[in-house]
This record gives C-alpha cells, structure tokens and sequence, in this order.
C-alpha cells in the first residue's frame, strides 16, 4: 500500500511549489483579475442603470414634445376655423351693408324721383293750365266775336249749371 | 477515408506500446507493473521506449543519509550500476522504486530525507511555472486594459469566464462576505488541480504524470486548507468548537462535544486529500487497463487482439473523455470544500443571524 504512504520529499517540495505559486499569484495575479472584473461589472450594472433611465427621459421627452405637436396643431385647427367663421361674418357683414345701403340708395332714388315727378307734373300742369287758358282765351276770343254765338254760349252754359245742379240734387 | 486515416492514425500511436509489449514478452504482459511504473512517483522520467531504447529524462536525487551526510546526483548512474555510494533502487518490498541504503545490518532502509527532484515533483514545478505564467498573463491583460475597453476574447476571455465561474458559483456562496480574503488562495488551489488534472491526461513529456493522483501533492493542497481554515478561523468558530451551545452535560465532566468536533477538524482534510487522489489514480488506472487489454489479448491469439485493438481504442476514448471531465469536477469539488470549511470557520455573531 505504498499508494497511501505520503513521501517527505514530495510533501516538501509540492508545500514550497504551492506556497511560492500561491504567494506570486496572491501577490500579482488575482486580486488584481478580481477587482477588474468586479468594477466591470459594477461598471456594466451602472451604465445599464443609466441607459435605462436615459431611457425612460427620452420616451417623457418624446411623449412631451408629441403633446406639444399636438397641441399646436390643435390650436392651428381652431385659429382656421376661427378665421373661416370671421371671414364668413365679415362677408355677411359687408353683403349686408351693401344691401342696406343699395336700399337706402334705391329709397333716395324713388323719392327723388318723385320729387322730380311732381314737380314736373306741377309744372305740366301749370303750363297746361296756361296754355289751356290761352288757348280757351284764343278761342273765346274767336268765338265770342259775334253775338249769336255770345248767347248760345252763355246758354250752353247755363244748360250745364242746370245738369250740374241737377245731378247734385 | 476519413475514417480509414483515424484508424491509421491510431495504430501509429499504438506503435510505442508494441515495444513494450515484445519487453516483457516471455512471461506475458505485467499489467501490474505497467500501470504502477506509470502511476508511481520514479527518479527518472521515462518517456517512450523506441524498440529496447528507452528515453528517459534523468532526475538529480538529493538525499541527507545518517551515513554520509547530503548527497546530490543523477539518476543515470543506475543505468549502468545497481549501486552508486552505497545507495540503489529497491526492487522489491515496501521500498519499491524508492531509493534506499543499507544498515550495518545489510537490511535496506530508507535516507533519514529523500528531497529528490522525482517525477511527479518536476511536474509540479513545471505545473507551477505554467500556472504562473498563465495568471499573470491573465493578470497584465487587465492592468493594460481600461474597464471601458469591455471584455476579454480568446485565451483570457476563457479565463475569466473560469475565474467568474469558481468566484460567483463556488466562492461567493460558500465563503460568506469576507471571499475577498480568500478567493485569491482558493482560485490558485482550483487553477492548480485543474491544470495538473489535465496535464496529467496527455500522454507525451510534459504532461502524463499522475501529479494529482499522488497522495502527497494532494495531502499538501489539504494542509493548505487546513491552515487557511484554523488560523483564519475567527472567535466564534473556536467557541463552537471548544464551548458548543449544547447542553452542558456533554461537555462538562467528559468532554464529549469539543472531542467530536476536534475529531472533525482533523478529519476535514484527510477527507480532501483521499477524495482527489482516490479519483485521480482511479482514472489513470482504468485509462492504462484497457489500454492494457490489446496487449493481452495480443498474446492470446493475434485476431482477437486486432479486434480488441479497436474496442479498446473506442473504449480510451471514452475513459479520456469522462477524465477530462473527471478533471474539473474534482477541482471543482476540492475548491467547493474548502470553501465550505473556510466559510465553516467564519460563523458569522448568532445575533446577526436571527
């Protein structure tokens, strides 16, 4: 059973390999590795942390500025449609005016004319009057220049007293 | 054709052990001493015989003898004598392959120290330096590199997803809040089994010693971890041990608790050191005896052999494979309990707890 017989010298030298091994690589080696790969990870952990929430900014941001669109088109939606109703109004507004004006234009007229015409119906008839008197004068005259027509008229006229004041009766 | 160059390919790797085989020819094949040449410790590293010449690294061996005092040479003097000052290799009983000398009674008797450079001993040494180099490599990776450069790729990137893997799944959990102290200690246990496990797997020079199925490397690792455990051990762990919370009848005129627990502490690492070397040398062995197989059904009649070739090479193969598994998970155990015995000795105060 030489298998389970530790040799000394064996024993010796593995200890010394193993000590100085263990004594270079704890002095050099992985401390060193160790702390590397742990403020990696801390490094990795941390800039997830931060990509995360960078993120998340970026979608409030987006969300934000979507709303800002948004309302601006909303607001864009309105001042047209506010501008389409005033147009409208200032339309009716001045067709109205014109209306009223063309109205009160055509009231002028009517009256003026009016005015026109009975002033040239006053003045027909005072030149009709004239004339006609002129005229029944012209005839009269001519009429009147002997003397039986001098009595048949003023029996004529007469005749016609007595059917006015017959009629009236 | 493919498949034929594998199977050409194979037998030309059988080629070496065909030698070996005509070695021992009159009296059949030794199995026994083929696997304990190659799982023993020896003074000399025997790589290949080519025929009946056999290539071999001579090692120094340095002894300190009662007799004559230190003595340093090398093991190539055996070649041509048995015996060089007084000292030869013993053959037979308890000492086999060890070198021994003999005592005014003519028997032999092991030097008062053997240091010598063996085997498994350069292997260490060269497993060492490998490691070192390694680590360190690893290491000026991350001293010339900024955190924002990212990770590693290639040979480093395989060893950080190692190292993260043994801090975060072995480490971390068993050791409890103070791991800093001890992950340095219990990555180069891990790195160490584990580069010897698998240098150990290959075949050729600087691989193929059984370092880690040699119960004195292993029993080295468990001192280690013996000490890490005892003399980092804080106040309440030697409170637990000395003074349990148990009722007092158990500890007061026989100290039965503090002996159980004593017995405990010394059992640890013997339960470290048998596990590793236990598995390991199991693993060598059944790689060896079926390998060893073509060889003996070889001599029995040649056709049987040729047809035992390729079960035997199919059945290496496999072996090979669940070695390399073999190979972490048994330095993934020993680093597993020896964070847990490390976070064993590190309870943290009872009114934390509740």
């Amino acid at each position: 059973m030489s298998f389970l017989v530790p040799d000394t010298g064996l024993l010796f030298w593995m200890l010394l390999a193993f000590g100085i091994v263990f004594f270079i690589l704890y002095k050099y080696g992985f401390p060193v590795i160790i702390s590397k790969i742990e403020e990696r990870k801390r490094y990795i952990d941390d800039s997830l942390k931060k990509a995360k929430e960078a993120n998340k900014r970026f979608a409030a941001a987006e969300h934000k500025s979507n709303l800002i669109i948004e309302n601006a088109r909303e607001e864009e939606a309105r001042i047209l449609r506010e501008a389409a109703t005033m147009r409208k109004q200032i339309i009716k507004e001045a067709q109205d005016k014109a209306e009223s004006e063309r109205e009160k234009m055509l009231l002028e007229t009517k009256r003026m004319i009016q005015q026109e015409r009975e002033a040239a119906m006053r003045d027909i008839r005072s030149q009709v009057a004239e004339l006609s008197l002129s005229v029944a004068e012209t005839i009269l005259r001519d009429e009147l220049s002997d003397e039986k027509r001098q009595k048949e008229y003023a029996e004529r006229l007469l005749d016609s007293i007595d059917v006015e004041k017959a009629s009236e009766k | 054709m493919r498949c034929l160059r594998y199977i050409l390919l194979v037998l030309i790797s059988l080629l070496p052990f065909a030698g070996m085989c005509k070695e021992s020819g009159q009296g059949g094949v030794d199995v026994r001493s083929i696997i304990f040449e190659h799982v023993k410790d020896s003074y000399e590293w025997h790589i290949t015989a080519i025929g009946d010449n056999h290539i071999s690294i001579p090692l120094p061996i340095i002894v300190y003898s009662s007799r004559t005092g230190w003595e340093c040479f090398s093991s190539s003097v055996f070649h041509h004598q048995e015996e060089y000052k007084g000292f030869r290799i013993s053959t037979s009983g308890d000492n086999e392959g060890k070198i021994v000398e003999l005592d005014s009674f003519g028997n032999e008797v092991r030097p008062v120290l053997d240091l010598s450079l063996t085997k498994t001993v350069v292997s260490v040494f060269i497993y060492s330096i490998m490691l070192v180099l390694i680590v360190l490599y690893v290491a000026r990776w991350y001293r010339r590199h900024r955190i924002e450069d990212g990770a590693p790729k290639g040979f480093v990137g395989v060893m950080e997803m190692l190292i993260t893997m043994v801090l975060d799944d072995i480490i971390k959990p068993n050791v409890g809040k103070n791991y800093l102290k001890f992950a340095p200690y219990l990555l180069t246990v891990f790195f160490f089994i584990f580069l010897s496990n698998i240098m150990g797997l290959l075949p050729i020079f600087p691989g193929g010693a059984n370092v880690t199925g040699n119960i004195a490397v292993t029993l080295a690792l468990a001192l280690c971890t013996f000490i890490a455990v005892n003399v980092f051990g804080n106040k309440e762990y030697y409170k637990e041990l000395f003074w349990p919370d148990v009722p007092s009848w158990l500890k007061v005129p026989v100290p039965l608790m503090p002996f159980i627990e004593l017995f405990g502490v010394i059992v640890k690492p013997f339960a470290l050191t048998i596990r590793l070397f236990a598995n390991i040398l199991a693993g060598h062995t059944v790689v060896l005896a079926i390998v060893c197989i073509i060889f003996i059904t070889m001599e029995v009649d040649t056709r049987i052999g040729g047809a035992m070739t390729f079960v035997s090479v199919l059945f290496t193969i496999f072996m090979n494979c669940l070695e390399l598994l073999v190979a972490f998970i048994q330095a993934f155990v020993f680093t597993m309990l020896s964070s847990v015995f490390i976070g064993l000795s590190q309870p943290e105060h009872k009114a934390k707890k509740h």
